[in-house]
């Protein structure tokens, strides 16, 4: 039972950082209607910029808090900055281009960010200092430390701002006119190009904040974090109905829980067979299990054929 | 076109020419680049020639029926285990060569076909998505295989595998034919250009035919392509699996060249990487996709060897080392040729202005909207 | 085989709807052999979603069809293809990047048989069933009037060629029912004429049309018999001039269009 009660718990925190991730994802595919390969590594940089700003920071005199959220803010920042970079360089120039033209400029994205960190911050495994006392509670048996209940806190806000913002502003109408009719947008007034820079700044917001996450969790940041993390957010995104922001909340939580839950019972399950080493396995059956019956995606709409 | 000279206009003398002139250059090319570039480089070419199968087979799935499958390695793969696990050490099984790559070549096949069934449902990037997991699967599978039971042997992988090799004649060590000495890697050379002509000749003989315009049509427009009769399941089932025959084909063939295999070798990048071959070089186009193999395989290198001399000589002192910096101008070069070609570089649409030439009248009118889009 | 007059589509209280919207409630309609029959209705009233139905596209939710005979309650695009029942798109759906000539020799595909075996080799009877599906597609195009631009893109076509194209493609397919959704829309009335002598043509040749349109004009001279469709129920149906002073169809026209 305290197994049990500890693998949900690890799922929630993991899946929280991957329903982060897996909105940036769903937001870009809502608009424009192709995936953002390079989203896993801005999830890197965030992290890479906040572990440098930290590490500057730790020898003033600053308050532990304010080095933190210095830290987030540059992170932030940053990756809003390189969030609409990517944009302008790989994603704008090939509106109009064959489909998959901007999924390779894309990938070249990635390398090239993986390979500038490489080189910046070398190959090896960072340690991310605790910069706040981190207590751990009991609740029934499993525990839960204070990191991993920020991290829960914080991505639920992040996650309803986002609701709020894109049902309740005039931004966020603009958005969603956009993801539905881009030309008929235009025609109605909307700053097409302005919103879609937009949402790839929100996007990368929210994975920066992301990365600060899992590298507070873990302790550890490494050049090569965010392509696995980009994958499962991506997979997050595609289980919940990409393109659909609360899909990608539900697709991030779910995915989280089944992969911790997977990895704490299949051992006892299978007769030691197939262990927690098949963790990631788990979401990618689950995935193609949910995708055969639900060709859209839990939340997806079911596109009805068009003839 | 008015600037070009005589003997670069096409028609069908210089066509022979240069069919005859090419032979004779693939023929020498292990004793050029012997002699210009240095030894290394055969073997540079050889793994050139198994990527170009294995983009070739992916341009069936993704070229020419349109199925965005990101997991193709998955294939490669159970090509070269299927090769490893039945010509090694690992059970003692030293079957010949010319029974294992058809085994893997058939099982590469059954796979293609059952991962495809139940994709078939699924659009775009879904389908991406999905066939991107079982890639990973099937590597996460061989990398845990190794317990309880020892089957893949893990992430150590398989090593000691059989050389290729017919009867008596081994593709494994040196061999003199017609008083030349001929290296291993010269006689894989020779082996792999071979079957590539002949995946070149089959992926040109489906591209036209009743099947290959099923598969584009599906492509272009898969709702009409139904409605025009056509059963998308079957005809999308035979694309996933023609191409995954061309992966476990070129899957045996890099168990037996390499002598080893690993998990390693079949991640998600690698799948990537092959789709990077058939998108930069112009997706569905059999020219397009040899271009984008050749060039994804030898620049890499090319980069790696010149880097460091070149920062050497610019800076006196190696400021990156070369194996990012060959990563990043990989990356870069991706980005700008996309940006540059969305088309890739060498499109199909060539064959459309190629068609129109037949066309009088309509090359009269291409022509004036060509020169007003300038 | 052809009896004229005989029943070749019957549908019986045919349903569907999406979500709570009935786009079709029982719709039932006999369609002779031989004839041009005519579906009109204001947007909205389910000609499309029959279209749709009646090529596999949609299963339906209530009722069934049935084409030369055999009955379909629901049934894949291909195997009504198969059956008989051939169409067009209301937003021309061909292949854009294929020429003129290889999107009619995919509507070919339903009635030849190479395969893998046969592309490899290209055997004598493969090389034969090649050079029949070229040599019809010529054909096809040469009917519709568009055989100067058989190696011409689709997507590079104009618009009334598209149509024709598409029209030559479904034609291919050797159907007994042609079912075409809005050939004459955004023609000019050249153009929407040289539409009507072909269909003419077409019919002359034996295959039954269906035809969704908008052109009053076109499917008062061209049709044999007219439905009407109005929020997914037949409101009329008979000969054009009875239909036309139908009091429920002007209501629909006129107050439903308001």
């Amino acid at each position: 039972m305290e197994i049990l009660l500890q693998q949900i718990i690890n799922g929630l925190v993991q899946g929280s950082v991957y329903a982060l991730v897996a909105l940036g994802y769903t937001m870009v595919y809502g608009i424009l209607g192709l995936i953002n390969f390079a989203h896993g590594e801005v999830v890197m940089v965030g992290a890479m910029v906040a572990l440098a700003v930290i590490k500057v920071l730790l020898a003033t005199a600053l308050s532990p808090v304010l080095v933190l959220l210095l830290s987030l803010l540059a992170a932030v920042g940053v990756c809003m900055a390189l969030g609409y970079g990517i944009e302008r360089v790989a994603y704008r120039p090939l509106r109009h281009a064959p489909r998959l033209a901007p999924l390779i400029t894309a990938i070249g994205v990635s390398i090239v960010l993986q390979t500038l960190a490489m080189i910046i911050w070398g190959r090896e495994y960072h340690a991310f200092p605790q910069l706040l006392p981190n207590a751990s509670h009991s609740i029934g048996g499993a525990v839960i430390n204070e990191v991993q209940i920020a991290i829960v806190l914080v991505a639920v806000l992040m996650m309803a701002g986002l609701l709020l913002l894109v049902h309740r502003t005039r931004l966020g109408r603009a958005m969603r006119a956009v993801a539905e009719n881009p030309s008929a947008a235009a025609l109605m007034g909307v700053n097409i190009n302005g919103v879609i820079s937009t949402t790839f700044m929100l996007g990368s917001a929210l994975a920066a904040v992301a990365g600060l996450m899992v590298s507070a969790n873990y302790g550890i940041v490494h050049y090569y974090m965010g392509f696995m993390l980009g994958l499962k957010a991506f997979t997050a995104a595609v289980l919940g109905g990409i393109g659909n922001l609360r899909g990608a909340m539900l697709g991030g939580v779910m995915l989280g829980l089944i992969e911790s839950l997977g990895a704490g019972y299949s051992g006892a399950l299978t007769g030691g067979m197939f262990g927690s080493n098949y963790q990631d396995v788990f979401a990618f059956i689950v995935l193609i299990a949910v995708l055969i019956f639900r060709p859209s995606g839990l939340l997806g709409e079911r596109v009805a054929e068009r003839a | 076109m008015r600037n070009v000279p005589d003997f670069l206009r096409p028609n069908k003398r210089n066509a022979w020419l240069a069919f005859v002139a090419l032979g004779l250059l693939l023929l020498v090319l292990p004793f050029a680049t012997d002699a210009l570039l240095g030894r290394g480089w055969v073997r540079i070419v050889d793994f050139a020639l198994l990527y170009i199968m294995l983009a070739l087979g992916l341009n069936i799935v993704v070229g020419y029926a349109g199925l965005l499958d990101l997991g193709y390695v998955a294939f490669f793969a159970v090509g070269a285990y299927t090769y490893a696990l039945l010509g090694s050490p690992q059970f003692g099984l030293h079957l010949p060569f010319w029974i294992v790559l058809p085994i893997g070549a058939t099982l590469a096949c059954i796979f293609g076909a059952l991962l495809g069934a139940p994709t078939l449902k699924l659009r775009g990037d879904y389908l991406a998505i999905v066939t991107l997991g079982f890639g990973e699967i099937i590597r996460i599978f061989l990398n845990n295989l190794n317990a309880p039971l020892n089957i893949t042997n893990g992430p150590q992988g398989i090593s000691q595998i059989d050389a290729i090799r017919v009867a008596e004649f081994s593709l494994g060590r040196s061999q003199e034919l017609f008083g030349i000495t001929l290296p291993s890697v010269h006689l894989h050379y020779y082996l792999f250009l071979a079957l590539t002509l002949l995946v070149i000749f089959i992926s040109l003989r489906l591209q036209d035919s009743r099947i290959g315009r099923a598969w584009m049509a599906i492509r272009e427009d898969e709702v009409a392509a139904s409605a025009m009769g056509i059963n998308t399941r079957n005809i999308k089932l035979l694309a996933f699996a023609m191409g995954a025959t061309f992966g476990g084909v070129a899957g045996g063939l890099f168990a037996g060249f390499q002598g080893f295999v690993s998990p390693e070798s079949f991640s998600l990048m690698e799948s990537i990487m092959i789709l990077c071959m058939v998108v930069l070089g112009g997706m569905g186009n059999i020219g397009g996709v040899v271009l984008g193999g050749v060039l994804l395989v030898v620049l890499p290198e090319a980069l790696r060897n010149g880097a460091g001399p070149v920062q050497q000589v610019l800076f006196g002192k190696t400021l990156i080392d070369p194996e990012s910096l060959r990563m990043l101008l990989f990356g870069v070069a991706l980005i700008v040729v996309m940006l540059w070609r969305p088309a890739g570089l060498w499109p199909s649409s060539q064959r459309q202005r190629e068609l129109e030439a037949h066309d009088g009248e309509a090359q009269q009118e291409q022509d004036t909207v060509y020169d007003a889009s300038r | 085989m052809t009896h004229p007059g005989e029943h070749l589509l019957k549908l019986s209280g045919v349903s569907k709807h999406f979500g709570g919207l009935a786009a079709l409630s029982g719709v039932s309609l006999h369609i002779k052999r031989g004839e041009i029959y005519g579906l009109i209705g204001p947007n909205g009233a389910g000609k499309t979603t029959l279209f749709n139905i009646l090529t596999g596209l949609y299963q339906l939710d209530g009722g069934s069809f049935s084409f030369a005979g055999t009955s379909f309650s629901c049934c894949k695009p291909h195997l009504l293809a198969q059956a008989g029942i051939a169409r067009t798109f209301q937003n021309i759906r061909l292949f854009p990047n294929m020429t003129a000539l290889e999107n009619i020799m995919v509507g070919r595909h339903l009635r030849t048989h190479s395969g893998i075996w046969a592309a490899l080799t290209r055997h004598a009877a493969a090389r034969r069933e090649e050079r029949e599906i070229a040599q019809r597609a010529l054909e096809l195009l040469r009917y519709v009037g568009i055989h100067r631009h058989s190696h011409t893109l689709a997507k590079n076509l104009s618009y009334g060629e598209q149509r024709r194209l598409e029209i030559a493609r479904a034609l291919a397919t050797e159907p007994k029912l042609l079912a075409l959704d809005e050939p004459a829309a955004g023609m000019n009335a050249t153009e929407t004429e040289s539409l009507r002598v072909l269909l003419q043509t077409i019919r002359n040749s034996g295959v039954t049309v269906l035809l969704i349109e908008h052109d009053v004009k076109l499917i008062m001279g061209l049709c044999d018999r007219v439905a009407v469709l109005d929020y997914g129920k037949k409101i009329a149906e008979g000969v054009p001039a009875e239909v036309r002073n139908d009091p429920a169809v002007i209501a629909a026209y006129i107050g439903g269009g308001t």
